[in-house]
């Protein structure tokens, strides 16, 4: 602090102040939901400390959403996409910015682009893909005329099929072909000293080698914030889990199942259970960006600058 | 910066590359040459594969006063979600960044948005602003009726712009904060030496010297606003009441998947594609050249 302000402080405070309620009321307001019964959850207006049902809301929501095998399904998926991106991003990384060889830069490109269009805008034509993630290959054999000439020759219709609709590599792998890790690492190598790879290289060390010994290590805090961000935006993931699995009893995630929790609209307004279930859903990434917090700023600035 | 060491292989570096290039290539451009391919043919009723029919899926939307509605619509919730949050946000960090004791405690409280699902954050708002229940229902009942989020439709748009804006809190703050950090010390001490109290040195030193991260900003939340829509309206509204809050990527996912008109889908994604490129341009143009202070 540069000069004595007490007025100027107290009006810092306040703003503070006023901006925590403003951040917290929606978390308080689904906190003091989960914990009240029905009679008072349906009282006007809304208490505002808790009472003593948490757990019959907790249960009656477990119960009624089905939370168990969907949190497995929403864990299976955050882990395999943060896993799967974080090994493909490294090794991606490491190939673009540790060898020299001509389509490097090509390359580089093809994946940096992605980072411009969200899955989002391209909704419709990824979920035809998931439905047959060969079709590809099978338009190129089709405009080849390789198929026609397959017929001829052996009377086989070629009909490539792989259905990703409702299993995890469809939920999966649509969301680790996105640019994002790939530039944290290559932001992060680039920033490696040229005399380190001379003195691996001087030392003997493969690349290989280097990578493992080297750069894994080096890397583990740029790891830990891509892993933050990753599960947590997984975990979170809405549309594209709703379109790849129609079999929601199997494959369904948490997050899915909040709009079940909502009361319908002439049924029992039981919005404390809803409450209870937005609660324990929303929980883990919560968690997550609480502790992660310092190691996840970092990563988030260095992605997107 | 070019690197001069480098590993010499022929074949190491396609392998390790391999897998990232596959899925782009599979789930990314693929399905875009896909939209591509849709927007400009049309499917035969009776079989037979899609015709080429040249613009005219794009001359059915832009002539359907309904998709325009929404294109407005659209444009009025990008636009007000993100100044509520990032001048929400900005406040904060420029609070924050005073350093006061006792700042880190509210600090870690104003990233916690981030770590919410739109769809979580729906549900909490939906029970908020319900008519019925205690929150802002209690407004009924003072003048019974004024507050009904599904039956009035500006209430409605609100409420989804408000809960949206909400959710950016979290990630607006993280980069305003990291930005006046960057702030040299000495520069404020310089101005504060100048006789510039704090709150003069906040909008004439510090504003103007984050202005590269306000634009970035400016355009990530721009295209948040215009692409991560879908949980928040599904959990808050399904789009209602009338359509008041059926923004571009709902009526995509609504055209799309309810109606199985994959071509006019085709079409409205490839509109908003080259929005949000254009929009992504502009950020590349102009964050390098006409912003630049420090």
């Amino acid at each position: 602090m540069i000069e004595r302000s007490p007025l100027f402080n107290a009006i810092t405070y306040l703003a503070m102040l006023i901006g925590l309620v403003l951040v917290l009321l929606p978390f308080w307001v689904v906190f003091i939901g989960a914990t009240l019964s029905l009679p008072e959850v349906a009282r006007v207006p809304l208490q505002m400390w808790p009472s003593d049902q948490l757990f019959q809301n907790i249960s009656a929501a477990w119960i009624r959403a089905d939370l168990g095998p969907k949190m497995i399904n929403s864990l299976v998926v955050a882990v395999g996409v943060t896993v799967g991106k974080i090994v493909i991003a490294a090794l991606s990384a490491f190939s673009i910015v540790f060898f020299n060889y001509r389509a490097r830069m090509v390359f580089f490109w093809l994946i940096f682009i992605t980072l411009m269009l969200p899955l989002e805008v391209r909704i419709v034509p990824t979920y035809a893909i998931a439905a047959n993630a060969l079709s590809p290959v099978q338009a190129l054999l089709d405009v080849t005329g390789l198929t026609g000439l397959v017929q001829q020759l052996g009377g086989v219709q070629i009909a490539l099929n792989w259905n990703l609709l409702n299993s995890y590599e469809g939920m999966i792998l649509p969301l680790i072909a996105t640019a994002t890790g790939t530039f944290l690492y290559r932001q992060f190598f680039m920033t490696i000293p040229d005399e380190l790879v001379e003195a691996a290289k001087m030392d003997g060390s493969r690349p290989m080698q280097f990578f493992v010994d080297v750069l894994v290590p080096l890397s583990r805090t740029n790891m830990l914030a891509l892993a933050t961000i990753m599960f947590v935006s997984t975990w979170n993931q809405y549309l594209w889990p709703l379109l790849v699995t129609t079999d929601r009893e199997h494959f369904g995630t948490v997050v899915m199942q909040l709009k079940a929790l909502v009361p319908a609209q002439n049924g029992t307004p039981d919005w404390n259970v809803t409450m209870a279930g937005a609660l324990i859903i929303m929980l883990p990434p919560l968690l997550v960006v609480a502790v992660m917090q310092r190691w996840f700023v970092r990563g988030l600035i260095t992605k997107d600058k | 910066m070019e690197r001069r060491a480098y590993y010499r292989n022929k074949l190491l570096p396609w392998l390790l590359i391999a897998p990232q290039l596959l899925l782009v290539l599979v789930f990314f451009y693929w399905p875009t040459a896909q939209a591509l391919y849709w927007a400009f043919t049309l499917e035969q009723p009776w079989g037979g594969g899609n015709a080429f029919v040249g613009f005219d899926n794009f001359t059915a939307i832009f002539s359907d006063s309904r998709y325009w509605g929404t294109v407005l619509r659209s444009a009025f919730y990008a636009v007000v979600a993100t100044g509520l949050s990032m001048a929400m946000a900005l406040t904060l960090a420029l609070f924050v960044d005073r350093g006061l004791k006792g700042t880190k405690l509210f600090q870690s409280v104003f990233v916690w948005p981030y770590a919410i699902a739109a769809p979580a954050a729906g549900v909490a708002f939906r029970f908020m602003f319900s008519p019925q229940a205690g929150l802002i229902g209690t407004i009924n009942q003072v003048w019974p009726g004024i507050w009904d989020p599904s039956t009035v439709g500006w209430q409605a748009l609100l409420m989804v712009i408000v809960a949206h804006a909400w959710l950016g809190i979290g990630y607006n703050f993280v980069f305003f904060l990291a930005a006046l950090q960057m702030i040299p010390r000495s520069v404020i001490e310089a101005g504060a030496m100048d006789g510039a109290r704090p709150f003069r040195r906040m909008l004439d030193l510090q504003l103007p010297l984050i202005a590269p991260t306000t634009f970035f900003l400016l355009i990530m939340n721009l295209i948040s606003s215009f692409t991560d829509s879908f949980g928040l309206i599904d959990t808050l509204t399904e789009g209602g009441p009338n359509d008041a809050t059926v923004v571009m990527v709902y009526k995509i996912y609504f055209d799309g998947f309810k109606g199985l008109d994959y071509s006019g889908a085709a079409a409205q994604s490839i509109v908003l594609m080259l929005l949000v490129i254009s929009l992504t341009f502009i950020q590349f143009k102009w964050v390098e050249k006409k912003i630049h202070y420090a």
